[in-house]
């Protein structure tokens, strides 16, 4: 399954400008708002979040669906 | 062992943290509220303990009127250090407290310090405190701590 399989319910979290710790922070409160099996894309620009945010994934056992940088934003897609 | 709030599994292997703030100055209080947020963020249950001059920050405007622990060079210091959090888009403490209490934290006022500085509770911002405790209050939170830190 790759991001551009899925069409609905991905629910989107823009981090783009925000430092440390905020995109590390949303991810979670999306995370908590939301329920298993949903899907959520984070995008963002902090270099230090697109290496940590997968990190705190995998610790938190959630399946990381795709992460690809473009330019000077990343995009991180994740099953709750 | 499941997170009270979100209901999800909590990492065996990583109950939960403590971090007690003594010290008062802006960007210590911010260090303990960043990890603070960090360990949130990764399902990690945090208690903050603040006492002595760390109780400053809880109070009503409080996190305004810290000093710099550091080069506050009579407030120079600490107005440079806020125009570059600024255009850095660096989360405010108002901010870090907010997002703390979001995901779940919980933080812990002294009474102890309270009496010795005569702060009563009508003096604290009540949207931050969930509940009031000395030195026994965080020992038995840390005691089930895998972590826990002296800021």
């Amino acid at each position: 399954m790759t991001a551009s399989d899925v069409k609905e319910n991905v629910i989107l979290v823009d981090c783009i400008n925000q430092n440390c710790p905020m995109p590390l922070v949303n991810t979670r409160a999306t995370i908590m708002k939301s329920k298993k099996g949903d899907i959520i894309k984070v995008i963002g620009t902090h270099p230090q979040s697109f290496e940590e945010i997968p990190m705190a994934l995998d610790a938190m056992g959630k399946k990381i669906i795709e992460k690809r940088q473009e330019g000077n934003k990343w995009y991180i897609v994740f099953e709750v | 062992m499941l997170n009270e709030k979100t209901k999800e599994e909590v990492m065996p292997e990583s109950k939960k943290a403590t971090i007690i703030v003594h010290s008062g100055g802006m960007d210590k209080v911010m260090s303990a509220l960043i990890i603070g947020n960090g360990f949130l963020s990764i399902n990690i249950p945090v208690t903050i303990f603040f006492t002595f001059w760390g109780l400053k920050a809880l109070t009503k405007n409080g996190f305004k009127k810290l000093s710099l622990s550091k080069m506050n060079i009579l407030g120079l210091g600490k107005v440079m250090i806020r125009a570059k959090m600024k255009k850095h888009n660096v989360a405010s403490l108002e901010e870090l407290a907010k997002s703390f209490k979001e995901l779940g934290g919980k933080i812990i006022a002294c009474t102890m310090t309270m009496e010795l500085m005569g702060i009563k509770k009508e003096d604290l911002d009540q949207t931050l405190i969930d509940e009031y405790g000395t030195v026994g209050k965080y020992c038995i939170e840390s005691k089930d701590a895998q972590i826990t830190l002296f800021i």
